[in-house]
């Protein structure tokens, strides 16, 4: 089940060209860095895969298919602010619960406390809120989880934490990740192919 | 470790307590001023039930006496009971105000969103109104609507209601574009919630706190233009006992030195006016997270 | 000045916050518990800490810039002189600058090479505009208000403002997140040249490895306090050389070194552990650790709060 990316263009009004025909396979089961620079597009091209944006030229395909416009999107975005990805008006559990009820074992292995569920964003850190954002884009309709500086605010310890949780899953479930990253050495502990753009 | 053992962490009752004394923490001054608020509004409208017409009545032997026992407010060149008329004319205000300002921030919460949400062409026209009815004078546009619509208690709720709901849908419009590209918002479309959903489960428990507090903050202005309109001849008829009525006749008196006819009315107006400003604007902070906790 | 006296020397300094929990009732919330630092003249202090632990607020605490529903307890002095609310007003923008995390902090009605220049003595023009093409700000930005920039271009304008004011304490808190890392070296480098030249800098982040290679002392935060403070050599190899438990866990959990996790979580400031912040995670935690919280000591040209380090 690839997810596919086929000559794909984009560029905000008459503005020049963020990506221009550009083209990436990702298999089930793999797990694919996207590196460079901030402003060359890998955030861009983050969104245009999970289907946020659509690109000018050029087509995204899952198995085959073009991403649903409606219902659950099997491809799964997670971004570098876990406080702007969450209603700040709802508790916890509500949040959580939003796409799936994720079950005790799921929390239990992102570490999440019981006692978080009942509380506002603004009373959690931003590692603890990841996870939220991390577990609440896992449901099992997901297929792929494109990671777009998924940990670049956290330090290196809640970093490590929810990486192997991460990677597990994918792993279990034969999912696709994609890693973009600034991180050199995250990209090489993780990936088993890395893209340079 | 000294000072980490020093500092007592206190129990929220502890804390409560502490805060009567000195400071009032803002949910504490928002509550007191809420009562109060509520105090004097109920007690406007239970004493324009209560209190009898008979001091409305017409009596030459009372007539032009200063405030004394009897009659707290004084009395007018009619022998009519000034505390009497200042109740109801306050009640008859609150009530035009009310409706003026509730519709006007329907018709702000409606042009806001449909601005915000019904492509470019839309929000042209509606921040282009917005701007006209902004750049105007309200007084102007109030008098010529009420009097279009033949004056009245129906022409002035039509005319503060048309002129009052610029600055409230220009703010909504704003929260529902910032709200509409939140990434939140965005994500929940990705977990599969329908548009439907994300509007009545992010965007509208968002608003509805924003459109309290507009309606409370619009309730003085559509007060004190209702009163401006009255006064000026435009608004409400003579025979009713409205504030500004009551006000622009005492101002025909003042030079004789029946000061209270004015005083008490135009007094009472502002402590109203004021009480709601103090309201509103309080509650504004406390939905302002970052200074919600002060 | 002598120069092992601090310019900035930090005693127990904790700050707490009332909050709401429900309806009127309030707690109080310590986000920052014990911690002391202290930072001379010539060198570049590290502190590093996960995002939304409490850390930005050492750097308002210094500045004095924290919410009027925050409290602070202990001392702070600046040149050897106690650091009161009026020095803070009097020395902040002149003898201390700050480049904050938010680019919020640029005045929006002004034009943001004036606002620059306003932290330059005699206000040159030239001053402003080298500044501006060392961080790749075309000329033309310096006529342009705040809303005309990109929040990469405000973050430059930020840093850019507070390295050309003659300040003698530097306080960089996350001034580099999403910028080009050429830029971040740029930066980076630039706080070791005005470090060079006599000031004194502190770098709060959460990222170690942008710091190891500027940085002379790393202090490293943990739950509201200063863990360990260590000089930078330590942070090597397996992390043998550092002091607390945390330090090593956080060293080792680096991509480049093993990436190898510690279960558990930072306590959250409503409830802290009775005794070491760091106790319900440490495999090395006593009886002891659990009862009551290590004071700061002085071991291997570091400090440390641990009763276990050695």
């Amino acid at each position: 089940m690839p997810l596919e990316a086929k000559g794909i263009s984009f560029r905000y009004g008459n503005c020049p060209w963020i990506l221009k025909d550009f083209s990436l396979t990702v298999n089930r089961g793999e797990v694919v860095g996207i590196s460079g620079h901030s402003g060359c597009g890998k955030s861009t091209l983050a969104r245009i895969l999970s289907g946020y944006e659509e690109p000018q030229l050029g087509t995204v395909t899952l198995d085959g298919k073009p991403l649903p416009r409606h219902g659950y999107n099997p491809v799964q975005l997670i971004l570098q602010h876990p406080e702007k990805a969450v209603n700040p008006r709802w508790r916890m559990d509500k949040t959580i619960n939003e796409g799936w009820v994720p079950d005790q074992e799921m929390l239990d292995a992102f570490g999440i406390n019981d006692n978080w569920l009942k509380r506002w964003p603004n009373e959690l850190s931003a590692g603890e809120l990841q996870r939220f954002c991390v577990v609440r884009a896992l449901s099992s309709q997901t297929s792929v989880l494109i990671a777009d500086e998924m940990t670049t605010m956290l330090d290196a310890l809640i970093q490590a934490q929810i990486w192997h949780v991460v990677t597990e899953i994918a792993k279990k479930r034969n999912l696709a990740l994609i890693v973009i990253s600034h991180e050199k050495h995250l990209i090489k502990r993780l990936c088993q192919r890395v893209i340079e753009m | 470790m000294k000072s980490a053992n020093s500092l007592p962490i206190r129990t929220a009752k502890d804390t409560a307590h502490k805060n009567m004394l000195p400071k009032l923490s803002r949910r504490h001054r928002t509550l007191i001023v809420l009562a109060l608020t509520t105090l004097l509004l109920l007690s406007i409208v239970t004493g324009s039930y209560i209190l009898s017409d008979s001091g409305l009545s017409v009596n030459f032997e009372i007539k032009n006496q200063a405030p004394s026992m009897n009659n707290l407010f004084g009395t007018d060149w009619l022998g009519r009971d000034m505390f009497t008329r200042t109740v109801k004319g306050l009640s008859l205000s609150l009530g035009v105000g009310m409706m003026a300002a509730l519709v006007s921030a329907v018709l702000a919460l409606f042009l806001g969103i449909c601005a915000a949400t019904l492509g470019k062409t839309v929000d042209t026209a509606v921040t282009w109104l917005v701007d006209l009815f902004l750049g105007v004078p309200h007084l102007v546009i109030i008098i010529l609507i009420a009097f279009s619509v033949g004056g009245g208690i129906r022409g002035v709720i039509i005319g503060v209601a048309v002129t009052h709901w610029p600055s409230l849908a220009r703010v909504i419009r704003a929260e529902v574009m910032q709200l509409r590209s939140a990434e939140y918002v965005q994500v929940s479309r990705h977990l599969g919630k329908s548009r439907w959903w994300v509007a009545t489960h992010h965007l509208l428990p968002h608003l509805i706190s924003q459109f309290f507090v507009g309606l409370i903050l619009l309730f003085p202005h559509a007060i004190l233009h209702e009163a401006g309109i009255s006064f000026l001849g435009f608004g409400l008829s003579p025979d009713t006992p409205a504030i500004g009525i009551i006000l622009s006749e005492a101002m025909r008196y003042l030079s004789t030195g029946m000061w209270w006819l004015a005083f008490f009315p135009g007094v009472s107006l502002l402590i109203m006016v004021r009480a709601f400003d103090i309201l509103g604007n309080n509650i504004l902070l406390l939905l302002d997270p970052h200074k919600a906790h002060e | 000045m002598a120069l092992n006296q601090s310019v900035l020397s930090v005693n127990e300094l904790t700050v707490s916050f009332r909050q709401y929990t429900r309806g009127l009732r309030q707690i109080e919330l310590t986000v920052i518990t014990g911690l002391s630092a202290e930072i001379q003249p010539g060198k570049i202090l590290a502190v590093i800490g996960s995002s939304g632990s409490g850390k930005s607020l050492l750097a308002h605490a210094i500045l004095g810039i924290l919410p009027s529903n925050a409290r602070v307890t202990g001392t702070m002095a600046y040149d050897g002189e106690e650091l009161t609310a009026e020095r803070q007003v009097k020395l902040r923008g002149r003898e201390i600058a700050f480049i904050p995390q938010s680019v919020n902090y640029l005045d929006p009605l002004m034009k943001v090479g004036a606002q620059v220049r306003a932290s330059i003595k005699d206000n040159k023009k030239e001053v402003q505009r080298d500044i501006f093409a060392r961080y790749h700000l075309d000329s033309q930005v310096e006529n342009l208000y705040p809303f005309q920039l990109s929040g990469g271009m405000a973050r430059r304008v930020l840093v850019s403002g507070a390295m050309v004011s003659d300040a003698r304490l530097i306080i960089a808190d996350e001034p580099t997140p999403g910028l080009h890392p050429e830029i971040v070296e740029e930066a980076l480098t630039h706080l070791r040249q005005l470090a060079d030249e006599g000031r004194a800098v502190m770098l709060i982040t959460h990222d170690v490895g942008a710091v190891l290679n500027v940085a002379d002392y790393i202090a490293v935060f943990y739950a509201g306090t200063t863990v360990e403070t260590a000089p930078v050599k330590d942070f090597a190899g397996k992390g043998e050389a550092l002091r607390h438990p945390y330090s090593k866990a956080l060293w080792k959990a680096l991509p480049q070194n093993d990436f190898i996790p510690v279960s558990g979580f930072q306590p959250s400031p409503g409830d802290l552990p009775l005794g070491c912040l760091f106790s319900p995670r440490c495999p090395m935690a006593s009886r002891e650790c659990f009862e009551s919280r290590p004071l700061e000591r002085e071991l291997r040209g570091g400090k440390v709060r641990c009763y276990h380090a050695t």
